[in-house]
């Protein structure tokens, strides 16, 4: 079959084209293009838990604010550079692949792959902390919270503004354990005499199912960059043929990214 | 660009498709994310109220705006690519904007002071 | 006609019209493995058929068992009532998810996009591939998840039902999270293929809009089934974990999970009736005998049903414990996602207008079609209010909306499709005689079974109920033999089309005088799809082509170009 250009397919470029592609660059694009709706997905599936921070977060600050203090700052800031280093060490070595620089592109990838085996190392030292203090999701939370040195002061309870002369006519259900709150009295909820608020296990799921998914794509990124580097040292790209490097370094900025957003929104709030 | 053969790619050291961004540029963003990760970490030492969270994902924005602008090529691709992209944020910006408007509706009435971070 | 086309070309009417007993994709390859390997979209487009339909099929069958015990209101012999909860679930997800969503992007849309595109392949063949095996893959979850015990909480999952009951939840639910990623990476796939693989010639407002219809539909799916995604993931891990995100005794929110759910779950039913409205768009214009009318404003309204559709999931949400500012939002937006619909309508009517209709089987699938999707999308609206919503919420009425736009509406279309593109996939025609019965048969069986399902709702009768009150058995019986018939009228079909494979006339090139680029190769179509790459012309320029009675199909009218 001949392309637009008269010229037998299989011959340009050497037996990298693919046969329902006419040219190189109509390949390459395709690729990209097909790469950043995939990144555009990968948004969406992160954009979920998002959602659930913020949902969390608006309604409840305090549980935020008082559980957030359990997560090391500095481990957090360190693997945020790690992962920056592991990006910068990704592009270069996409520069590489496209220079034919085999060695270098080799190194590289190995590099990324280290410094990503770094960020998980430094994630499962959190991790384990978490797990021996109890400090885990929903039904596993079972740590034992020290009073704070300062009381936290729990809002108080808002009485509804009604209009007395339009209270409903039909009598109220009774008060006790099974029915109704006293009026005025605090909900179960809240601890009237200060100390940390209850459902804090909400952050932490919260927390979990964020880094958790993220390490998962982190794993899933190894894996593919040692793919990457597996081929590499066989001398399979170059400047003729780049793409699955540069594929898989988009991929791997997209794992950054969505790192740079979960550091200060889990580790630095006010 | 015009197709060249395998061979005259392989003597040539330039890519046949595709842009490379020069070694200077990726360094210097490297070190620019360096440095603002510093600097979120000490803006959130100090306490500017509500603004706290808005300066963390305005800095926060600037360096992924800096990955995907050069580490990503997204500066020197086609332009569908970024709409894909931006596209998405724009859904997820949907998705959390009315969930979060649905929310702080709602929670108030569920039950008085259950959700202390929603003041009506 | 002085064309190089060899189709259509100097070697004489007939030569390689029919490529039945030649070499057409069919026969290119031999054994089994030359079909599970395959990298040919027009092969991985029949696996899908074959898979779907079968799909089809197991979901017909808990649906007619569904319909069968609700000829009595009490208990039945049949079944008990934990049984019939997992009835209507299983009858759900197996039809919305193994059939529906799939449906004709993968059955129709791969076997007939790169054609269109006068292409060899779509963009990434084996992408398309791990699309099927994906889609294999969570078939399977999802008959494991039946074989252990299914799940009754009906398709929405909601939860702390879903969290808490004890059925097999995960299993079904990872089954639906491996079917996204099929649907996900086929959207891909077309996104890619119609933005790189286009002709010359064929710019945007060149292309056929079925595959403007399968180009919003790709929107949808690359942006809201990831949603789901992380919706079923934590689900399972609320269930197997204990997260406690949707747990309210941990400070979760079940509303939350509605939230999550709907935001792909409605915009997933555009991914359903999209492709759907792009098939009508072709068969009106062939079947018509006249240039479609208003090109521009149903391509363009394909984009706007896409876009739209993600502002509208609360409406599912309105007496769920939404507020009431969020409930006016989403009802008030509702109301304008049927514009784009109904600017497709009246361009449709507008192409018949003075056109010379053809009542072939395709065509009649069209007008059940108008009628059908007309009703369902106007019963949405009566859904959309809020203050009739409260009412209708949760009954009958619902039931036959949907019905009404999915099977009125996508199932119909998608029959249509078939019987259209039938003849160029297989290189046989059908009886038009059992091809008309069957269609007539489907009409009467669908409004039978679902039209008494309206006025049902409408006095009240809640949905998803084993037991129900005696005033409605009436409508129950009349709904349960309307579904007999509908079951007939599917048997009809499938005997004619399957008695076609073997016994059927040969087919022509282009049997139903089509002007887009599909009908310019021989049906079957050759492994490469075309010997060489036909120029791309205006997709409706179907007066540039006349009928030949030797031939009984279709040739480039004499004088003009043909294309």
């Amino acid at each position: 079959m001949t392309n637009s250009k008269g010229e037998s397919v299989a011959e340009a470029h050497g037996g990298h084209l693919a046969h329902h592609f006419d040219t190189a660059e109509q390949q390459f694009e395709s690729g990209k293009l097909g790469m950043w709706i995939f990144l555009a997905t990968e948004i969406l599936l992160f954009g979920g838990l998002f959602c659930a921070y913020a949902v969390y977060r608006s309604s409840h600050p305090e549980i935020f604010l008082y559980a957030h203090r359990y997560l090391d700052k500095t481990l957090g800031a360190i693997n945020t550079a790690v992962l920056i280093c592991s990006s910068f060490t990704m592009a270069w070595a996409v520069r590489c692949a496209q220079l034919g620089r085999r060695k270098a592109l080799v190194r590289l990838l190995a590099a990324t792959i280290a410094l990503a085996g770094c960020f998980l190392g430094i994630k499962y030292v959190e991790y384990e902390h978490k797990w021996k203090e109890g400090l885990l999701w929903g039904k596993r939370f079972h740590a034992k919270l020290e009073q704070p040195a300062a009381p936290v002061v729990a809002s108080p309870v808002p009485t509804p503004s009604v209009n007395p002369e339009e209270r409903s006519l039909i009598a109220p259900a009774a008060e006790g354990p099974k029915g109704l709150a006293k009026p005025g009295q605090r909900p179960l909820w809240e601890t009237g005499t200060g100390g940390p608020p209850k459902n804090l296990q909400t952050f932490f799921a919260v927390y979990f199912t964020m880094t958790g998914l993220h390490g998962i794509h982190v794993i899933a990124g190894m894996v593919l960059l040692t793919l990457m580097l597996l081929r590499a040292r066989r001398g399979e790209f170059g400047p003729a043929y780049f793409t699955p490097v540069d594929l898989a370094g988009l991929y791997w900025h997209l794992v950054d990214l969505v790192w740079i957003y979960l550091f200060p929104l889990l580790y630095l709030i006010r | 660009m015009a197709e060249t053969t395998h061979a005259e790619a392989r003597a040539s050291d330039h890519p046949t498709v595709g842009h490379v961004v020069p070694f200077r540029v990726l360094a210097t963003v490297w070190l620019a994310l360096l440095a603002l990760t510093v600097v979120t970490v000490e803006v959130a030492g100090v306490d500017i109220g509500n603004f706290n969270l808005g300066v963390a994902m305005a800095i926060a924005t600037v360096k992924a705006t800096l990955v995907l602008l050069y580490f990503m090529h997204m500066r020197y691709d086609r332009p569908m690519n970024a709409i894909v992209f931006v596209a998405a944020l724009l859904f997820v910006a949907l998705f959390v904007s009315i969930a979060l408007l649905d929310t702080r509706a709602y929670k108030p009435d569920l039950i008085p002071g259950y959700a202390p971070g929603i003041t009506r | 006609m002085a064309t190089n086309d060899p189709v259509f070309g100097a070697g004489g009417l007939g030569a390689g019209q029919n490529a039945l007993g030649g070499d057409n994709y069919l026969s290119h390859g031999h054994g089994l493995k030359s079909w599970l390997l395959t990298l040919d979209h027009k092969r991985i487009g029949v696996m899908y058929l074959v898979s779907i339909l079968a799909s089809f099929f197991l979901g017909g069958i808990f649906a007619l068992l569904i319909r069968t015990k609700l000829l009595t209101p009490g208990s039945s012999a049949l079944m008990d009532a934990n049984t019939y909860n997992q009835m209507f679930t299983l009858h759900g997800a197996v039809m919305i998810f193994l059939f529906i969503i799939p449906g004709i992007p993968a059955a129709l849309g791969n076997f007939v996009l790169p054609l269109m595109l006068g292409a060899k392949d779509v963009a990434f063949p084996r992408l398309n591939l791990a699309s099927y095996y994906m889609w294999v893959a969570g078939a399977l979850l999802a008959l494991l998840s039946i074989a252990t015990g299914a799940v009754d909480t009906g398709w929405t999952f909601y939860t702390p039902y879903s969290t808490t009951t004890n059925a097999s939840v995960i299993t079904m639910v990872a089954g639906v999270f491996v079917l996204g990623f099929s649907s996900i990476f086929t959207g891909l796939n077309f996104v890619v293929s119609i933005h790189k693989l286009r002709p010359e010639g064929m710019s945007w407002f060149r292309m056929p809009l079925f595959l403007w219809g399968l180009y919003g539909t790709a929107i949808i799916q690359i942006m809201a089934t990831p949603v789901l995604g992380i919706t079923l993931l934590l689900l399972i891990a609320e269930r197997a974990l204990g997260v406690g995100i949707f747990d309210p005794s941990l400070g979760g929110d079940p509303i939350l999970f509605q939230h999550f759910f709907w935001f792909y779950s409605h915009p997933a039913v555009y991914i359903m009736i999209l492709p759907a409205m792009g098939v009508i768009s072709e068969l009106v214009s062939v079947f018509s005998r006249k240039h479609i009318f208003g090109y521009t404003f149903i391509a363009l309204s394909s984009i706007a049903i896409a876009v739209i559709s993600f502002l509208v999931w609360g409406h599912h949400m309105f007496v769920a414990g939404q507020s009431n500012l969020a409930s006016m939002i989403f009802s008030a937006l509702t109301f304008m996602v049927a514009i784009p619909s109904a600017v497709k309508v009246f361009n449709w009517v507008a192409t018949m207008y003075k056109g010379s209709i053809w009542l072939a089987t395709p065509m009649l699938y069209v007008l059940s079609f108008l009628f059908l999707f007309g009703i369902g999308g106007l019963t949405g609206l009566f859904l959309g209010a809020l203050a009739v919503d409260v009412h209708l919420h949760d009954t009958y009425f619902v039931v036959a909306h949907f019905h009404y736009v999915m099977f009125g509406g996508t199932v119909i279309a998608f029959l249509g499709g078939l019987h259209y593109w039938w003849p160029k996939m297989f290189g046989r025609m059908y009886s038009e005689l059992w091809g008309r019965v069957g269609a007539l048969l489907v009409f009467v069986g669908f409004n039978t079974t679902f039209f008494t399902q309206f006025v049902m709702g409408s006095h009240g009768a809640p949905r998803r109920s084993y037991h129900y009150l005696p005033e409605f058995q009436t409508y129950h019986q009349l709904s349960t033999i309307g579904s007999y018939l509908l079951g007939m009228g599917f048997l009809v079909i499938a005997v004619n089309l399957v008695h076609a494979l073997f016994r059927g006339r040969p087919a022509p090139a282009n049997p139903w005088g089509g002007a887009t680029l599909e009908w310019r190769t021989s049906s079957p179509p050759p492994h490469d799809n075309f010997a060489a790459t036909p120029v791309a012309g205006d997709p409706y320029d179907v007066e540039a082509w006349a009928f030949d009675r030797q031939l009984g199909g279709f040739v480039p009218r004499a004088g003009g170009s043909g294309s």
